[in-house]
């Protein structure tokens, strides 16, 4: 959907600054913003350029930079650690040839490091765009990610 | 039985998506009968209660309710954190996604004692499924006459919305959540004036934990005093306790105050797998202490957390068993919150990076004498000096292993007396 679009059915207000960022986000294949469109908005909920790039730099879930198709964020925190996550870093890092915090050259994937989930009670757990798997293995993850992969054209 | 499920007794009974569902199972029951008493009495009740904030800090509930309630100002905001952003903590995702139409009860409760205007419930960006259900929730509400103008044919008005995070931990402090509701970047504020007085757009602003308000329609129900007679003397009703780490039954349970940690994990949580032995286990999250196995008799209560300097009442317990190294872990937990830091303040802004780079060469076995005394000032100078409970609490992990395992800190020292 076109950012226009988007803006127009919020009201003009600033309150609504992080609420248009993520809608317009999550409709960008590689899951960033230009400054160009900073701009678009800042004028549109009528707050300055420089209060929009502050709010996209604090909340991790926007970025500058294009990033993969699919990104694949991996929890870091003590209740994954201590239920193997180590294991499913390897495995993805292996299965994807790239380091935590790069993207592959198909720009298909990016690989990070997340907080916390909430997911803890099903440990080890990651997340691809919107979605939460939990309970992983390093089988479940490669299966995950083929099945990605395949959706390469969707 | 351990548990006592007052909060939790529709979880898996009922269908979260639909409010019919919720009313046959004796749901708004309780707002309808606070419709019809006294705004004071209702906030009397909450007081004989003894209820205390679920989000970790224990603060009376009553207290910070009728400071709102006195309030006079044509906007009185009502704030449900939802932000569970500490490592370690899903009960609150576990309340939103199970029994959403209980949040909401116990918000329209709370907003017709106390006046309120409109309410905003802040979910954390990361919780997708809980999002989607509470919107579906406010919805079905709405149409239902139970938010809106005129609710349920008395003179009350009120309003709600649910608006989403973005990735940031410290937005689940007060001040912070605010500001990133105004649609800012989350920063906090220097105290007072508090958010009852001058919150959200200027207006006086009640914020409670999820949990906190799911306690409401209960109180409502039996009363008050009824209500202080569960749990312990300082710490009455139940709690919901997120179990996770190296344990069986891993999982969300709701238990009345004064249960034992061990019996948590081993009655609850079914032990640890493959009969490992406990080593230690993390309280309350990230921000809480890490605690030998030999404590687990420890009875959960909010006076009994406190003696370790710390509020971490929010109810997570972290199982950690006798292959988890220490410093892995901490080095995970200064990475977490080096890296959440809004880096207002100095100590938390610069602490991190050293405290980091001192965890490191524990676990690396790299560290020296002075390693050691300079972790251990720096993190008592980040928890009495920082701004706000982030980089307050963010060495307690590190002061509380630096006592109940200093053994580890000295195996990994290269050479004792190298300074
Ligand atoms: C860094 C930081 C993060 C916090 N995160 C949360 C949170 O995710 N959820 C929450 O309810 N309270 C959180 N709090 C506590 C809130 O500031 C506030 O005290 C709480 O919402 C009050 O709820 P209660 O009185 O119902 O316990 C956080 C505090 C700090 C300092
Ligand atoms: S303690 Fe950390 S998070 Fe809190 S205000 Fe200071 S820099 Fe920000
Ligand atoms: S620590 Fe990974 S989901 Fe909580």
């Amino acid at each position: 959907m076109p950012l226009q679009e988007i803006l127009e059915k919020y009201p003009k207000t600033g309150d609504h600054l992080i609420e248009v960022l993520l809608e317009y986000q999550n409709t960008k294949m590689n899951h960033y913003l230009t400054e160009e469109e900073l701009k678009q908005i800042a004028k549109y909920l009528n707050v300055t350029e420089s209060r929009v790039s502050s709010v996209v730099s604090f909340y991790t879930f926007f970025s500058l930079e294009p990033k993969g198709q699919h990104v694949i964020q991996i929890c870091h925190d003590v209740p994954c650690y201590v239920n193997d996550q180590p294991s499913l870093v390897k495995t993805i890092k292996n299965l994807l040839s790239i380091d935590v915090g790069q993207t592959t050259e198909d720009k298909l994937f990016t690989l990070e490091y997340t907080s916390c989930l909430g997911a803890c009670d099903k440990a080890p757990a990651m997340r691809i765009g919107e979605k939460t798997f939990t309970d992983l293995t390093p089988n479940k993850v490669k299966a995950i990610i083929s099945e990605y992969r395949g959706k390469r054209h969707a | 039985m351990l548990e006592k499920k007052l909060l939790t007794k529709r979880v898996g009974i009922v269908n979260p998506l639909s409010i019919d569902d919720y009313i046959k199972q004796d749901g708004y029951k309780q707002f309808k009968k606070a419709l019809k008493m006294e705004r004071i009495s209702i906030i009397e009740e909450v007081e004989k209660s003894k209820l205390r904030g679920r989000a970790g800090a224990g603060f009376p509930a009553a207290i910070k309710m009728m400071a709102f309630a006195k309030e006079e100002a044509e906007h009185k905001y009502m704030i449900c954190n939802a932000d569970e952003g500490e490592p370690g903590n899903f009960k609150d995702r576990y309340l939103m996604e199970n029994d959403p139409h209980s949040v909401l009860e116990g918000m329209l409760i709370t907003a017709y004692a106390t006046r309120a205007t409109k309410a905003y419930i802040y979910i954390r960006g990361e919780y997708n499924k809980a999002l989607s259900i509470m919107k579906w929730a406010v919805d079905e509400a709405k149409e239902k006459g139970f938010i809106g103008k005129n609710i349920l044919g008395s003179d009350y008005d009120f309003d709600m919305e649910v608006r989403s995070g973005a990735g940031a931990y410290v937005v689940g402090e007060e001040f912070a959540l605010i500001e990133s509701i105004e649609g800012k970047s989350g920063r906090t504020r220097v105290k007072p004036p508090f958010p009852t007085e001058k919150g959200l757009f200027g207006y006086p602003t009640l914020i409670n934990n999820v949990e906190t308000f799911c306690n409401y329609p209960v109180i409502i129900e039996i009363g008050g005093k009824a209500f202080a007679k569960i749990g312990t003397a300082s710490s009455t009703g139940t709690k919901l306790i997120s179990l996770s780490g190296n344990v069986n039954q891993k999982g969300v349970y709701e238990i009345p105050f004064g249960v034992t940690i061990r019996e948590v994990i081993e009655t609850l949580g079914k032990g640890v797998p493959e009969n490992r032995k406990i080593k230690m286990i993390q309280l309350g999250g990230a921000c809480g202490p890490i605690i030998p196995e030999y404590m687990l008799d420890m009875k959960i209560d909010f006076d009994r957390f406190e003696d370790f300097e710390s509020k971490t009442g929010a109810g997570a317990i972290i199982v950690m068993d006798e292959r988890v190294d220490v410093f892995e872990v901490l080095h995970r937990i200064v990475n977490f919150f080096g890296h959440e830091s809004c880096g207002r303040c100095t100590p938390c802004r610069e602490g991190h990076p050293q405290l980091e780079i001192l965890v490191k060469r524990f676990l690396n076995h790299e560290a020296t004498s002075k390693d050691l005394l300079s972790l251990e000032s720096l993190a008592r100078v980040m928890h009495q000096t920082s701004l706000c409970g982030l980089g307050q609490s963010s060495p307690i992990s590190i002061i509380s292993t630096l006592g109940y395992f200093r053994d580890e800190y000295h195996d990994r020292i290269e050479f004792v007396g190298k300074v």
